[in-house]
């Protein structure tokens, strides 16, 4: 299939112009994915005049941060931002150890009732209580209105736990643990010892795939919370991007009139954007690949 | 005689093989307690769909009514809207989004130039970590008639700037649009990974036999790609009603109600805002046993034509 860059050159004129399409089609698929967000990015550092007359296509126009400088003066875009960080980093670290135990018993093909809780488990993905339910589950737990919700909820997602499953059974030898379990290693010996060890990568995927749902999740928060000063970011984000409420701010001294307030806010918006996408977008180059790993795993036994 | 022998000692063995593997117990314990109370638990309490719930007498206490919340649902007036907004907008997605990363995978896979596709590649994943928030916060943005760059750019073409978000006709392009924006990059790498897992020597015997690329494509990679496309098509089926919540409840406005209320939405306005839980949990009910249903049928449709099917 991977053939040579010279056999360009020679190849017939049909095959010319199937190559040219095919590069166009993908040239086109790029543009059309990043060109919002280098928009978002320019007219979050452009002169807000410039970017509600519309003169912001692509590049920045009248350079200013402006928008970033109010975003940070706004006493509850920083709870939020502390909120999510807390959120993410904890819930984080319970679902890790909660799939990888779990999924580590489910991979040992000696472990009695192994097929039954597994279907027990796996059932959940089908069926589930609904909303009404669940809420009503939480609510009799005293969990509404406490920070500790949007840490618990969803401990463990049984996709994540197939994945980290098949991983562990395919890519660390059973020879390996068995040898542990004749010296007389116990099981919590070998999962410590020996299989957390060579899962790395594994376990890189699930914290991954579990920090980027807890730092997108509005969801939970919309439904358990109601105290504002427990609020993670994206809720925040919802009430300016979408319900487009102003930002409050400390001190308005800075604005002389309504009317630069209101000019300046959809220059906010963008800012806002940037600012809440900003973390995953630093670590999206250096994580890329165990994201792209998990989808692998997981497509050999979906 | 014998038979108690045997079976005092099949439940000995089986007593000694849950206590030599009692660790592993510990090790899911964790996991299966969550599930049990947070999955199981809703599932028990689901029976009030068949009661009247008050929450003064709890959920075990509450006086049964039968189907009374299912009669009353399948009457009401909401029922053909919200089926019929909660069906079109996921039919149509599939329709639209379910192609997108099929067709992305199949040209990556032609392309000569290896930084070239990785640099698309790379490219078409980010929106996979967009939050949904931020996503519908560009939609409104960018679709704004007085200040929208989509807006900006119909006025320098000469035509009159729309109201997207808030006309009920455009609210399903919309949706549709910024899912395949967000889904279509992430969505091809499973494909991508079936297509690298084509045996190179069925092109090899396709080209000595004058096969053209096209005719490659066609005869080779696309039934190669077949049985992940089916899976992840009956995966798909069995979520037909469970249009994405999130992202339709932040779409949605006063004006474009008559097409983005949708079950989910409904079953949080009126069950949790409303409070009418024993109403909204037999719509939820109600819901899930469609998703299952169609789930069953199209995978034994699928079992019968291509001999593929989730179980």
């Amino acid at each position: 299939m991977k053939s040579s860059h010279s056999e360009f050159v020679n190849m017939s004129w049909m095959d010319k112009v199937f190559q040219s399409i095919v590069y166009g089609g993908l040239l086109f698929a790029g543009i059309l994915v990043l060109y919002p967000l280098i928009f978002v990015i320019s007219a979050s550092i452009s002169d807000p005049v410039s970017v509600n007359s519309g003169k912001v296509l692509l590049w920045p126009v009248g350079i200013q941060l402006d928008g970033y400088k109010l975003i940070f003066k706004s006493p509850w875009i920083l709870v939020g931002y502390r909120n999510s960080l807390y959120y993410t980093v904890f819930g984080t670290f319970l679902n890790v150890t909660i799939t990888f135990m779990a999924a580590y018993s489910l991979s040992r093909k000696d472990f009695f009732g192994r097929k039954s809780i597994t279907i027990f488990m796996v059932f959940t993905m089908w069926f589930s209580g609904g909303l009404i339910p669940t809420f009503l589950v939480v609510r009799s737990l005293n969990l509404i209105d406490t920070p500790f919700v949007l840490i618990i909820m969803n401990a463990i997602i049984m996709f994540n736990t197939i994945i980290c499953r098949t991983f562990i059974q395919n890519s660390i030898p059973k020879e390996l643990q068995e040898a542990a379990h004749v010296d007389g290693c116990s099981d919590f010996g070998i999962l410590f010892k020996i299989v957390m060890p060579l899962s790395a990568p594994i376990l890189a995927v699930l914290a991954l795939y579990y920090a980027l749902g807890h730092w997108n999740n509005y969801f939970n928060a919309l439904i358990y919370l109601s105290k504002r000063e427990y609020q993670p970011l994206q809720i925040f984000i919802r009430e300016v991007l979408v319900q487009n409420q102003q930002i409050d701010l400390d001190d308005m001294l800075d604005f002389e009139t309504a009317f630069q307030r209101a000019q300046i806010s959809q220059v906010m918006k963008y800012s806002l954007i940037v600012v809440a996408s900003l973390p995953m977008l630093i670590i999206y180059p250096f994580v890329q690949k165990y994201f792209v790993k998990g989808v692998m795993i997981g497509a050999i036994k979906g | 005689m014998l038979d108690s022998m045997v079976s005092t000692s099949f439940r000995k063995r089986t007593i000694m093989k849950l206590v030599k593997s009692w660790q592993l117990y510990v090790l899911i314990l964790p996991g299966l307690l969550y599930l049990c109370i947070f999955h199981y638990g809703p599932m028990i309490g689901l029976q009030i769909a068949f009661r009247n719930y008050t929450p003064s007498l709890g959920i075990f206490g509450s006086p049964w009514v039968g189907m009374k919340h299912f009669r009353y649902f399948l009457q009401s007036p909401q029922f053909t809207v919200l089926i019929y907004n909660t069906v079109s907008i996921s039919v149509l997605f599939l329709i639209f989004s379910f192609p997108m990363p099929i067709i992305l995978a199949l040209m990556l896979n032609e392309s000569y130039s290896v930084w070239f596709k990785k640099l698309i590649q790379n490219l078409t994943y980010i929106p996979h970590f967009v939050s949904v928030t931020v996503l519908v916060g560009m939609v409104i943005s960018f679709t704004s008639p007085s200040i929208g760059i989509i807006n900006k750019i119909v006025e320098l073409c000469g035509g009159k700037p729309i109201d997207f978000m808030g006309k009920a006709q455009w609210f399903r392009p919309l949706y549709i649009l910024s899912g395949i924006w967000q889904t279509t990059g992430w969505g091809s790498i499973i494909y991508l990974a079936a297509l690298s897992g084509i045996d190179t020597q069925l092109h090899e015997a396709a080209e000595i036999d004058g096969a053209n690329r096209l005719q490659r494509i066609w005869h080779i990679n696309v039934p190669g790609i077949l049985p992940t496309a089916i899976i992840l098509f009956i995966l798909t089926c069995g979520r037909v009603m469970n249009v994405g919540f999130e992202k339709v409840f932040l779409m949605q406005n006063a004006l474009n109600l008559s097409t983005s209320e949708v079950i989910s939405t409904y079953i949080y306005k009126t069950g949790l805002l409303g409070a009418q839980f024993s109403y909204t949990s037999a719509i939820g009910l109600f819901n899930s046993l469609i998703n299952c249903f169609l789930l069953l049928i199209v995978n034994a449709v699928s079992r019968h034509i291509s001999e593929t099917s989730l179980f």
